[in-house]
């Protein structure tokens, strides 16, 4: 395409104004971070000697050994969960002929955009009375009862786009239906699947929601959940809790670094029919 | 089938298949497919579909979470809907709607204008730094964000640096400016959505079209409404539907951020459910207010789409 220099230019400036403006709070919180425990900034200030104490001492004061050990046992079992379900039903829901298939689908998609704050209510009281709340199992079993709508979903797409003539070959060579499932799609569905992995484990590291209500004892609080204790509590201590608030941030920005692809895919596909 | 392994194993699940479905012909509806989703949707109806019903009941009491409940049918909604807390919730609500949707399809579009009609290098990049604002926890955006906005924070550092010591003010405390304030965070989060939304669709356009416009002698902006708007519709179908849905449900950011304050200038829906249904013993209310943003969430989407659609007719 032919266009002006000045045009170009233009365009490269606008890209860069966006770019600087998606990290600039990022980075605040990092510049934060890096001066002492305790300092009082003021401004656009940078530290004069770069060290990561401050990470060492948040970690240490917001008990971030507790926070992070609940936050993999929450997250990894979310995932491990809502993906063993997700995968057959989107696979019946993709590829099996059955009755009510429609209206339980649409039921099954109505949980990605009901708001959870309308659960949570009922959800909390119930819980309470069961003796569940301050158990991780108050944060595992709703979370995956509300990831499975899009992890269905989300599988539903792979399996209905996945190569017909696989499953027939596989069908004629007499496997049945539970095999051609996890013998002939899952293996070739493995991209989709870390996907789908990628993103639950983000969304269920990163909720707050749930834990707020759920949680009020320090052994299963969660790291956002911690975060924004050791927020009310120290405060005024910026490096300090900028350095916490990104160690909450750090897995999911390491995860994100090796998969952006992924969750750029995920979110943008994944939602586009909710 | 050699990839299924032993032949004997193969011989017998294929005589064991060919027994199990005499008389079926293919493509009949198969009541398998109900044990196939009944994992996830067990899980679904017992912690979402089953509380949210529930909810509906607890509205129609009034509770105060611990003592017993008395009746009162549609009462929570009457109240609801004259009580001047609650509609100013929904105001805000209605504002921050222009924050987390509008502002960012406009943005979005004008980053698509600038970045589709060459090839930038380092789209990859900048689609990555872009989108992370969607990745990050709210909590520690609101983190982020309230240094931002401090008073001793960046935002006034960079005012007084420029000479505009008189704009400085802590954001977030101000009557008036805390909304806009909570508002800017949202734009923040959802540009690069929509941008990276837009981007993508923008490479489905025919180029063709492109070429026409270029022939009849349209410059930028007669090419990107001529051609670029109409080709991103459903996209910006899509991304108000995201959005719109965020502006309404966010919480995590207003709560780590101002918890609604100063006085009720960040009220929304949300906010306004949390505190009634456990601080201030008004478990009732706060049901009814989550049913009518329920109401309201499903009823946008579903208008939202409609509205596509029948343009689309």
């Amino acid at each position: 395409m032919i266009t002006s220099r000045g045009e170009r230019s233009l365009s490269y400036a606008i890209a860069l104004l966006f770019a600087v403006a998606a990290l600039a709070p990022l980075a605040g919180i990092l510049i934060a971070a890096l001066h002492p425990p305790g300092a009082l900034l003021s401004g656009i200030s940078l530290p004069e000697t770069l060290s990561l104490d401050t990470f060492g001492t948040a970690w240490d004061e917001a008990k971030f050994s507790t926070l992070m050990t609940s936050s993999v046992i929450v997250s990894v079992s979310v995932v491990v969960i809502t993906t063993l379900a997700s995968i057959p039903a989107g696979y019946a829901f993709g590829v099996i002929r059955f009755p009510f298939s429609n209206v339980l689908f649409y039921v099954l998609i109505a949980g990605i955009i009901i708001p959870f704050e309308a659960v949570i209510i009922p959800l909390y009281y119930s819980f309470r009375q069961i003796g569940l709340t301050n158990t991780y199992w108050a944060l595992i079993l709703p979370q995956a009862g509300l990831q499975v709508c899009f992890g269905t979903f989300w599988m539903r797409a792979f399996f209905r786009a996945a190569p017909g003539e696989l499953v027939e070959a596989a069908r004629i060579d007499g496997a049945t239906t539970w095999q051609v499932l996890w013998r002939v799609l899952v293996p070739i569905g493995r991209p989709a699947i870390f996907t789908l992995v990628v993103l639950v484990f983000t969304w269920s590291w990163n909720d707050f929601l749930l834990a707020l209500v759920m949680i009020s004892d320090d052994a299963h609080r969660t790291a956002p959940l911690g975060l924004s204790v050791f927020k009310s509590r120290y405060g005024l201590d910026v490096p300090s809790v900028s350095a916490a608030a990104i160690l909450v941030a750090l897995p999911i920005l390491v995860l994100y670094v090796f998969a952006q692809r992924q969750f750029i895919r995920g979110v943008l596909s994944g939602s586009i029919k909710a | 089938m050699t990839s299924f392994g032993l032949g004997t194993v193969d011989r017998v699940i294929r005589g064991r298949a060919r027994a199990r479905a005499p008389g079926r012909r293919p493509g009949e509806p198969r009541l398998i497919g109900l044990v196939y989703i009944a994992p996830a949707f067990v899980l679904y109806a017992l912690f979402v579909l089953l509380p949210a019903t529930d909810g509906a009941w607890i509205s129609l009491f009034r509770w105060d979470g611990v003592t017993v409940a008395t009746w009162t049918g549609l009462g929570n909604y009457a109240d609801a809907v004259t009580d001047p807390v609650v509609q100013e919730a929904f105001i805000h609500a209605a504002v921050l709607i222009l924050f987390y949707s509008i502002a960012p399809v406009c943005l979005g579009l004008i980053i698509t204008a600038a970045l589709s009609r060459h090839r930038i290098r380092g789209l990859t990049a900048f689609r990555t730094i872009v989108f992370l604002p969607q990745i990050v926890a709210a909590v520690v955006i609101g983190v982020a964000w309230q240094w931002m906005y401090d008073p001793q924070g960046p935002l006034n550092g960079l005012l007084s640096a420029v000479g505009l010591n008189g704009l400085t003010r802590a954001w977030l405390g101000d009557f008036g400016l805390a909304l806009p304030a909570v508002g800017v965070i949202g734009t923040w989060v959802t540009t690069g959505l929509c941008a990276v939304l837009f981007i993508a669709g923008v490479q489905q356009i025919p180029l063709d079209r492109y070429d026409a416009a270029r022939v009849d002698g349209a410059g930028p902006v007669r090419e990107f409404f001529a051609v670029t708007l109409p080709g991103l519709r459903n996209e910006i179908v899509v991304a108000l539907l995201l959005t719109v849905v965020d502006a309404l449900r966010a919480f995590d950011l207003i709560f780590v951020t101002t918890k609604g304050g100063p006085g009720t200038e960040t009220y929304v829906p949300t906010i306004l459910i949390y505190k009634r249904a456990f601080q201030s013993g008004q478990v009732g209310s706060a049901a009814a207010i989550a049913a009518i943003l329920t109401a309201i969430v499903l009823l946008v989407s579903v208008g939202i789409r409609r509205l596509e659609e029948a343009r689309e007719a």
